[in-house]
């Protein structure tokens, strides 16, 4: 099989996870966007590992996506704990409100 | 295979220390609460022994993962001295504010050991889960001041920009990976260079993964979030991530650049390049028109990070060129052991005179010499050293960069040169202007007397005299960063 198939997928995935990031207003979508494009890279290194390299012994593309699954796991408990304390301080969730900081 | 625990002695004594910070903050109460700080210090003493034990050492442990030579002690030792710095600047400000003592050493540890784990990586995926450990606590310790509307707005920033540029680099990686078949440094070299290295898909890759680290070492055009931080942030966060994450991302830079990429280095330097000469310009620029002084400060931590991208633009590949990349990668270690003294400083000084009321505005500093002479001095003498003005080590610093360019002088390098000249001028003009606030303007009626406090005036006081001592004798540093040698090939 060939691997651009994984790869047409992960990269619109990617730029999925790129748009929202830059054009969701609600904090909790943009974490979700994040998490897109970590997975998009999630099945890029599986993909990768499993077509393009069978031989390799130490399998070092899908020991990477364990690993970015587990600190994605972390980075979005910490993003959840700050998008709750601006909550907390402003009743509001939408990144265009967090403006007090200009140049 | 075992595993070489001599060689992650530091990092394992690091990880105690602040799993013992973090029970220690919940076994006492009150007042008592401020002495894990002592307790940190000791720890990251102890490291710093380790770490000076393992001078001299080569070292190679968890396959090829994990390097420990000259450059990696070197760069870990720049590391713990400016968590020391930290540790004293912070303990008044954490213990007479209501804030979160245990949490933040806890923290601000978890976050230094990744710094320490970087420069040691030579793998992508270590490189990232050091990364990740620089920023994660780093996040958190934005939003410290949960109250605070200007607090969670660093936070927030910083979360969404850091975690961006992750995703964007971890993109790059796995192309990298995909192309090259292996995630070890040292390997991807070998395979570029074996291969076929101007698919443009790779050399993207490439690019993905180096703006990755921009977005950490705050180069233009990624520095937006980095004044809104260090403003928003406790000052001795906004210290730690000015100096300290901002050093950690050019030991990743520096692992990437010249060891992975090294075969594609006419690809990047150019690229790189001009973002430095970018970077130091638009950083200077902005800084000129900033009333607050960590603003400033912020602002001209990007231009010094223009600075430091200098010598990654003199990069060259091939095996006639490791004498330009050895001298280009001493000048950064150099630099940034430099900054890290005259920046943590200059953090320090605001933080004794704006702790108790807030007030940092450049207006606010007026007459300071005449409340307290020694920091308006220590101040006087870090702004100077930020500007690069003998005797002190900031001017030595910018001697490095442009001696890495006489190694093997090009017409880009000559640009380049140029440009840290014309910025050095620039930004004296608002160094400067701070200096004469601080001793030639009127204070202000009724502000408060100054108690700095031991721990914060010894710390100043310190990187003061290191600051002149240095600038007299840069040999104390450069005689262990000449040695160093980064390079696969080296």
């Amino acid at each position: 099989m060939s691997p651009l198939g994984p790869l047409l997928l992960a990269t619109l995935l990617f730029c999925v996870g790129i748009y929202g990031v830059i054009a969701r207003r609600n904090a909790v979508l943009v974490l979700m966007s994040v998490e897109l494009m970590l997975n998009a890279v999630n099945i890029n290194l599986v993909a990768f590992s499993n077509l393009l390299f069978p031989e390799d012994a130490a399998v070092s593309g899908q020991i990477f996506a364990l690993f970015i699954i587990g600190v994605a796991a972390a980075e979005v408990g910490v993003g959840l704990a700050i998008v709750f304390n601006m909550f907390r301080n402003r009743a509001s969730v939408n990144v265009d409100d967090v403006d007090l900081m200009r140049w | 295979m075992p595993i070489d625990f001599i060689a992650i002695m530091p990092e394992i004594v690091l990880t105690v220390t602040a799993l013992l910070v973090l029970a220690a903050d919940l076994a006492l109460r009150g007042d008592a609460k401020q002495l894990v700080n002592p307790l940190a210090t000791f720890g990251t003493l102890i490291a710093i022994g380790f770490t000076v034990f393992l001078w001299g050492d080569e070292r190679t442990t968890f396959g090829t993962m994990f390097v420990v030579d000259a450059y990696a002690v070197v760069f870990k030792l720049v590391f713990l001295v400016a968590l020391l710095a930290i540790l004293g600047i912070s303990w008044r400000f954490f213990a007479e504010g209501r804030y979160f003592q245990g949490e933040y050493y806890f923290l601000l540890l978890t976050s230094f050991i990744g710094m320490v784990l970087m420069p040691s990586a030579r793998d992508l995926l270590l490189l990232f889960v050091a990364l990740e450990t620089v920023s994660i606590p780093a996040f958190v310790m934005a939003g410290l001041r949960k109250r605070d509307l200007y607090s969670s707005e660093a936070a927030l920033k910083f979360f969404i920009i850091g975690v961006l540029s992750v995703a964007l680099m971890l993109f790059g990686m796995s192309m990298v990976y995909g192309f090259t078949g292996t995630t070890d440094l040292v390997g991807i070299a070998e395979a570029i260079r074996a291969g076929d290295a101007d698919v443009p898909l790779l050399l993207g890759s490439v690019m993905l993964v180096i703006v990755g680290f921009g977005f950490k070492v705050s180069a233009v055009p990624f520095h937006f979030w980095a004044p809104d931080t260090y403003a928003g942030s406790p000052m001795p966060v906004a210290a730690m991530l000015a100096v300290a994450s901002k050093a950690a991302g050019f030991a990743g830079l520096i692992a990437i650049a010249f060891v992975a990429f090294e075969p594609l280095a006419e690809v990047w330097a150019p690229v790189l390049g001009v973002i430095a000469i970018l970077t130091m310009t638009l950083g200077n620029l902005i800084a000129l028109q900033q009333r607050d002084l960590i603003r400033l400060l912020a602002y001209s931590s990007v231009a010094q990070a223009g600075y430091m991208l200098v010598p990654f633009g003199l990069a060259r590949s091939g095996s006639d060129a490791i004498a330009v990349n050895d001298a280009a990668v001493q000048a950064v270690l150099f630099y940034l052991a430099a900054y890290a003294v005259m920046n943590i400083g200059a953090f320090g000084v605001a933080i004794a005179v704006n702790r108790r009321t807030g007030l940092r505005s450049i207006a606010d500093y007026a007459g300071l010499s005449a409340r307290s002479p020694l920091l308006a001095l220590a101040l006087t003498v870090f702004l100077l050293s930020l500007g690069g003005a003998p005797p002190t080590v900031g001017l030595w610093a910018k001697f490095a960069i442009l001696e890495a360019i006489t190694v093997d002088v090009t017409a880009f390098g000559v640009v380049l040169g140029s440009f840290v000249v014309i910025n050095s001028v620039i930004a004296f003009f608002y160094y400067l202007k701070v200096v004469k606030t601080l001793w030639m303007d009127e204070a202000r009626e009724g502000l408060p007397t100054l108690q700095p406090g031991f721990n914060l005036s010894a710390v100043v006081v310190v990187l003061m005299v290191g600051t002149v001592v240095l600038g007299v004798l840069p040999g104390l540093i450069t005689d262990f960063t000449s040695i160093t040698s980064v390079l696969a090939t080296g």
